[in-house]
């Protein structure tokens, strides 16, 4: 088949809404953008680990201690799944691993907040997770059937996610003044950047055209940021928070917030490198990988050697 | 370091059903195959039977051949119980 064919029949298959497989004919640019964008949600999910797993051993109950755990451990699945994913598509988990250690690989910037206060496990678990839920349901519906399917599996365990960071913010605002203003400053750190996980305004977003179209993406970074703004302004509401803007009002006409402008100084400032915690989150992420060595290499060791000693008997 | 060999996992979710391909992952050996997947795939009780094969081991037909391999197929209406008339007097058959 020519190639003006293959790229006809990938189209038709766009159009139709019929998945694309790995072993399909794709075009390079597909390819490219599948595989960087589906690693960056896989070292997002990795990296998205070290914020939350600083306060386990701080947990104020067992049953927060159990759930946070439940909730890290899922995540690192999540990666596990995405990664997996990204392998379909020709590239290796080393290759993406030393992408995301040499810094050349990006992540989700909302990981480069520090995690200050207990309340912030619950700011984290609603605004993060919520925020990141909206994109993961929308691709559930992307084009390329192994993140969807990576997707469909991963909404479904998340979905617990965001229910207990905010079952941790309604304990904290039942509870002491002290506790109140903990979940308040808590909200007014994230509020901002949850904002900003959905990248920059669409007039301004340079891959999101061409994945709309190739149905990589299903809807733009400013219609899934106000889908967010629509259903968190309601539940800051009933825990008696208040959201840290002051251009926020309801539009009777459009049946929407209105919310105020983002600074994008500080969005490109965290993108660039230089947010709070860019090299804090690198390095630890060499230093994990770096100590697991001896691990991956004394398993390999380990299978050869049963592997030989079946051979041999 | 050379990554650890690729696995596919299939999973059972009860006894009944099929074992059902569920994703892959990277281990060193089948135990830990299975042990890994038991701890990503099955968090939320989704097995209760592992199957794991190295992805190599999986021969797959070719995608671009797919309108010849299955071509055979369409063509046999005959092959469905709708292509035979049967009053409706005779009653479920």
């Amino acid at each position: 088949m020519t190639l003006v064919d293959l790229q006809k029949r990938f189209d038709e298959k766009i159009e139709a809404e019929v998945k694309i497989e790995p072993k399909d004919w794709m075009p390079d640019g597909y390819r490219k953008t599948l595989i960087r964008q589906i690693s960056q949600h896989a070292h997002s999910e990795v990296v998205g680990m070290l914020p939350e797993g600083n306060w386990i051993t701080r947990a104020p109950s067992l049953r927060r201690k159990a759930a946070l755990l439940a909730k890290v451990q899922d995540e690192g699945g999540h990666g596990l799944y995405l990664y997996a994913a990204a392998e379909t598509l020709g590239v290796s988990r080393e290759e993406l691993i030393d992408e995301l250690l040499c810094g050349k690989a990006k992540y989700s910037s909302i990981f480069n907040y520090p995690a200050l206060s207990w309340a912030d496990i619950g700011a984290i678990g609603w605004l993060v997770d919520g925020a990141a839920i909206m994109n993961q349901v929308m691709l559930q519906r992307t084009s390329y059937g192994p993140y969807s399917r990576a997707m469909i599996r991963i909404c479904k365990e998340e979905s617990f996610h965001q229910r207990q960071g905010y079952e941790i913010l309604l304990t904290l605002c039942r509870g002491s003044d002290e506790q109140k203003a903990m979940a308040q400053d808590s909200l007014n750190r994230w509020w901002w950047p949850s904002l900003m996980m959905f990248g920059p305004h669409d007039s301004e977003s340079t891959h999101s055209e061409q994945s709309m179209s190739w149905k990589i993406k299903r809807k733009s970074n400013d219609e899934l940021r106000q889908a967010f703004v629509d259903a968190t302004v309601p539940q800051a509401r009933y825990l008696g928070l208040t959201i840290p803007d002051p251009d926020l009002k309801w539009n009777e006409s459009t049946g929407h917030w209105e919310f105020g402008e983002i600074d994008w100084e500080e969005f490109w400032q965290v993108v660039k490198g230089n947010g709070i915690c860019n090299r804090q989150r690198l390095k630890d992420r060499i230093r994990a990988h770096e100590e697991g060595a001896w691990v991956r290499e004394a398993a390999m060791a380990h299978a050869e050697k049963q592997r030989h000693r079946r051979d041999v008997a | 370091m050379n990554d650890w060999p690729l696995w596919e996992v299939f999973i059972r979710s009860r006894n009944g059903l099929d074992h059902k391909h569920v994703g892959s992952l990277h281990a060193a050996d089948w135990q830990m195959a299975i042990e890994n997947a038991r701890d990503v795939y099955t968090r939320r009780n989704e097995g209760v039977s592992i199957w794991v094969v190295e992805s190599r081991h999986i021969h797959a037909s070719d995608p671009e051949e797919q309108d010849t391999m299955f071509e055979s197929a369409r063509s046999k209406v005959y092959r469905h119980p709708t292509f035979y008339d049967i009053p409706d007097e005779v009653g479920h058959m």
